[in-house]
């Protein structure tokens, strides 16, 4: 085999090895969707957050605007401080906006839901959400039960 | 008794010899890679050997094992009306762990024997003496630019296998049993991190790039010069490399998957 056909076929080879990287990276990962850089961030304080993890989406009336970036433990307020990253084409949410944790489906994973208040400022980069509600936990919801009859 | 204690010992010595020898080689082997990348035509051909000519073997494994993945993770999601959950399953079992595993063990089989065989008849045919009479240094030559072409070609094959494998599930889940293409490649897309996922299991293709191709170069180089000597030497290339591919699988994802 000549020195030119073996060159063809082994650029071949790297023109699939790229294809195959482009739909790993692109159909089967999340790459594509990433928000890196393009997304503003908000804190939220949850009394609990149940099963949430980081990187669950986070939506409005269904619709994924963003995701949760990062979950860790403030120790001052003894709550859990949710960052969530919404991407920036949907920057007009309403400072008094609700957020809560919510499960998709009986078992499905856990995310959270934003729902728009009424007021005229918006939320910014760095901003609070003021209004949450926690995860509904199954066995404490099952004990406020069985205490209350 | 004290037979059996002498050969015991010389066993091992022998053992630890040739992974000494093993070493020593890898070295020299690095040592001559500049040379080898100077002149990178003879690493193109290696990658034609050992990269081309594994490429169909890992095409129609990856479809196949892409199908079977969604059919036999069908049957169980399905008792939890979980099914929409098969893409992740295919994707995350094909990128994480079998991508790379299978290409590895794959590529022993195809690309590594046949490494073995080649470098051993060069040894028995005494061109690895003649080389170094023309004052050629076989390290630079011959070893070098095979080295370098597996190290490269087993993690692009891996990803070229999980990307087939995905679309083989596709193929079953979608027009075969019915799951809504929207589900698949969206939860798909969700669970699977770039980042964590395909590109630690291309990291894992590199390390088995660089132990197959190690094994099958330094078993040929390192055979009886005869030609039973090359085929055990062959044999033991295909051995040792698939037990190193899933030894070292369970030390990488113990790394790079528990928290």
């Amino acid at each position: 085999m000549n020195a030119r056909a073996m060159e063809i076929l082994v650029g071949t080879f790297m023109l699939l090895f790229f294809a195959a990287m482009v739909i790993l990276a692109m159909k089967v990962s999340n790459l594509a969707s990433l928000t890196g850089g393009d997304g503003y961030k908000v804190v939220a304080y949850f009394e609990n957050i149940g099963g949430l993890k980081p990187r669950a989406p986070v939506s409005a009336s269904g619709v994924r605007v963003g995701q949760v970036s990062d979950i860790e433990y403030d120790p001052e307020t003894f709550q859990a401080k949710v960052t969530l990253s919404i991407n920036n084409e949907y920057s007009e949410f309403p400072i008094d906006t609700t957020a809560g944790i919510y499960t998709a489906g009986l078992l499905g994973e856990q995310y959270i839901g934003l729902d728009p208040g009424g007021d005229i400022d918006f939320l910014v980069d760095g901003d609070e959400v003021e209004f949450t509600q926690s995860a509904l936990v199954l066995e404490r919801l099952i004990g406020r039960v069985l205490v209350n009859q | 008794m004290l037979n059996a204690i002498q050969s015991l010992g010389a066993k091992t010595l022998s053992a630890v010899a040739t992974l000494g020898r093993a070493h020593a080689f890898l070295l020299q082997t690095l040592i001559g890679m500049p040379a080898a990348i100077a002149r990178f035509s003879l690493v193109i051909q290696q990658l034609y050997a050992s990269g081309v000519k594994t490429l169909s073997i890992i095409l129609v494994s990856g479809l196949f094992v892409g199908m079977v993945l969604a059919l036999q993770g069908y049957n169980t999601l399905v008792q939890f009306g979980a099914e929409e959950s098969l893409g992740v399953v295919v994707a995350l079992t094909l990128v994480r762990e079998l991508g790379p595993v299978v290409t590895g063990l794959l590529f022993a089989g195809r690309a590594g024997s046949a490494l073995t065989a080649e470098i051993g008849l060069m040894k028995s045919t005494e061109q690895l003496s003649g080389l170094e009479m023309m004052a050629i240094d076989p390290y630079q030559r011959i070893f070098a630019p095979r080295l370098l072409a597996g190290f490269l070609a087993l993690p692009m094959l891996a990803a070229m296998f999980s990307a087939v494998g995905v679309l083989g599930g596709h193929l079953v889940a979608v027009e075969l049993l019915g799951v809504d293409v929207g589900a698949y490649w969206s939860q798909m897309q969700s669970a699977v991190s770039f980042q964590a996922d395909v590109v630690n299991g291309l990291i894992k293709g590199v390390v088995f790039g660089l132990v197959v191709t190690w094994i099958a170069i330094f078993e040929g180089a390192d055979c009886i010069p005869t030609p039973e000597g090359v085929a055990s030497a062959t044999t033991r290339t295909v051995v040792k490399s698939s037990l190193a591919v899933l030894g070292l699988d369970f030390l990488l994802t113990a790394v790079m998957f528990s928290v």
